[in-house]
């Protein structure tokens, strides 16, 4: 259901890594949960998150969620398009609706988060 | 342990509609209503632009008649509906003894002895057990149909062509806020031109057995027309933008009808006691400890209930409904402020998680429909 290239977190945000850069959004059931986003909040750039602290905000017409990192590291670039686009996140949340590029600082934290079948399982009993 | 229910949840007659059409559904006011359907913003948009249809079913229906009705009405309330013409409609609130707010409501007169008061969901029970109390000694008999009405709305610019070749009420005739008695789809049905949406539109009470047949009609007679069923979450984003107050967040207990900006309503001269009439009178001479206010957040984030408003380092207030306001495109907000802080062009600030982000007092409403030419 979910694409097979990504790790998850039980929170609702997806990764993919290539090489030791990460790039961070949420998923398509978290998107759809939230309903319209009119309002995402990203740290900027060369500002450091640490895995699973919350690194924004996002907010639809209805109600503000918080944003946890799936990995930590070093911000290299946020979307900065989302800020006139907040809407990309609900039509393309796994391509043009991404939000960080992290430079990974501990590969080994890839470990702690979910396979893409395990966060299918989450999203099917929630 | 079983047979002990904390509290009920009640489910509209046309959830099975709604779960057809992909409503999301949540727990509002004690009922399981329809959220959104295709999306707030998708519905918003409609509302504002063609049409949109709203299942209200969870609000209170509460009958009161007899040749004392009106008199104790208006010993009740905080207006006085033995002004209303019959056929016609005035917005009221609830009072408590010490001017609190227990519930906004709409007061219609459907004949010289007969009144339908509509309250909210969550106030329903309140307002009825007050309402039996309060009419107590007179001759008028309270009808809690709460349980056994529907209420359906069609809101927007195309409404009375939807609704139009539904019905024998004269449409043309009927002026806002006034109520006609008719048919809708051959179905017995009170039709009253109010809404809660800043457009021009129709809400109409059924027997609640009636009310599938009636939405169906009215999902039929929208088609071509551009009409959407819309759940409470675009019905809050158009209420806010229209400036108007939501029981829970800008009313309660703790506030006034002058704080909320409401004071027009309130009749101190109607000529006979009501409860919270002292307490009001108090308000009206000595003016309000707070006061309601819009915001337009000039900075960027959203204000969000519960933030709070400060003018420079003085603490003033907090907002108390906030949206990213879908016609106008920017974040808009109402908020209890300090009555000095209160004028429009005033800069405050809200506290939108540890920043202050400045936010300008403005005029309600946000939104006021273009007339018709």
């Amino acid at each position: 259901m979910v694409p097979t290239d990504l790790r998850y977190t039980k929170d609702h945000e997806w990764v993919r890594v290539e090489d030791d850069v990460a790039t961070v959004g949420i998923t398509s059931y978290a998107a759809d949960q939230l309903g319209d986003i009119v309002f995402v909040e990203l740290p900027s750039q060369g500002s450091s998150v640490e895995q699973f602290a919350t690194f924004g905000v996002v907010e639809s017409v209805k109600a503000v969620s918080d944003l946890y990192a799936p990995l930590g590291g070093e911000v290299i670039e946020a979307n900065t398009e989302l800020s006139s686009k907040p809407e990309l996140v609900n039509s393309d949340p796994y391509g043009a609706g991404w939000m960080l590029r992290i430079r990974v600082g501990d590969a080994g934290q890839l470990g702690e988060l979910l396979q893409p079948d395990a966060y299918d399982e989450l999203t099917a009993t929630s | 342990m079983t047979g002990l229910i904390d509290h009920e949840l009640h489910e509209t007659p046309l959830v099975e509609r709604h779960r057809a059409l992909g409503a999301k559904l949540i727990e509002f006011g004690g009922w399981l209503m329809p959220l959104q359907y295709s999306g707030i913003l998708d519905e918003h948009r409609a509302v504002r632009e063609r049409a949109g249809l709203f299942d209200l079913s969870h609000m209170g229906e509460l009958f009161v008649e007899g040749p004392e009705a009106g008199r104790a009405l208006a010993a009740a309330l905080v207006t006085d509906p033995r002004a209303l013409a019959v056929g016609r409609a005035h917005y009221s609130m609830l009072g408590a003894p010490d001017g609190g707010i227990l519930d906004d409501l709409i007061v219609y007169r459907l004949a010289e002895e007969r009144f339908l008061v509509v309250a909210n969901a969550a106030n329903s029970r309140i307002v009825s057990d007050a309402l039996a109390e309060r009419l107590a000694g007179s001759r008028a008999v309270l009808d809690d149909r709460s349980l056994a009405m529907a209420l359906i709305a069609v809101q927007g610019r195309r409404s009375v062509s939807i609704l139009g070749p539904l019905t024998d009420v004269d449409l043309a005739g009927l002026k806002y806020y006034a109520i006609a008695e008719g048919k809708v789809a051959g179905i017995p049905a009170l039709v009253a031109r109010t809404g809660y949406t800043g457009e021009d539109g129709f809400e109409i009470f059924v027997e609640s057995g009636r009310s599938d047949e009636l939405w169906a009609a009215l999902i039929e007679s929208g088609q071509g027309q551009g009409m959407l069923p819309c759940g409470l979450g675009a019905r809050d984003t158009l209420r806010l933008e229209a400036g108007m107050p939501l029981y829970g967040n800008e009313l309660d207990p703790g506030t006034n009808p002058f704080e909320a900006g409401l004071g027009r309503v309130v009749k101190l001269d109607k000529g006979l006691d009501f409860v919270g009439r002292a307490a009001l009178e108090k308000v009206a001479r000595e003016g309000p400890a707070k006061r309601l206010v819009g915001l337009i957040v000039r900075e960027r984030g959203i204000a969000r209930s519960g933030y709070a408003v400060s003018n420079g380092d003085r603490q003033t207030g907090h907002v108390t409904s906030g949206t990213q306001s879908p016609t106008l495109g920017v974040p808009i907000a109402m908020a209890y402020v300090a009555p000095e802080d209160a004028e429009p062009g005033t800069i405050l600030a809200v506290e939108i998680r540890g920043q202050k982000v400045a936010a300008e007092v403005v005029p309600l409403p946000f939104y006021r429909r273009p007339r018709e030419s």
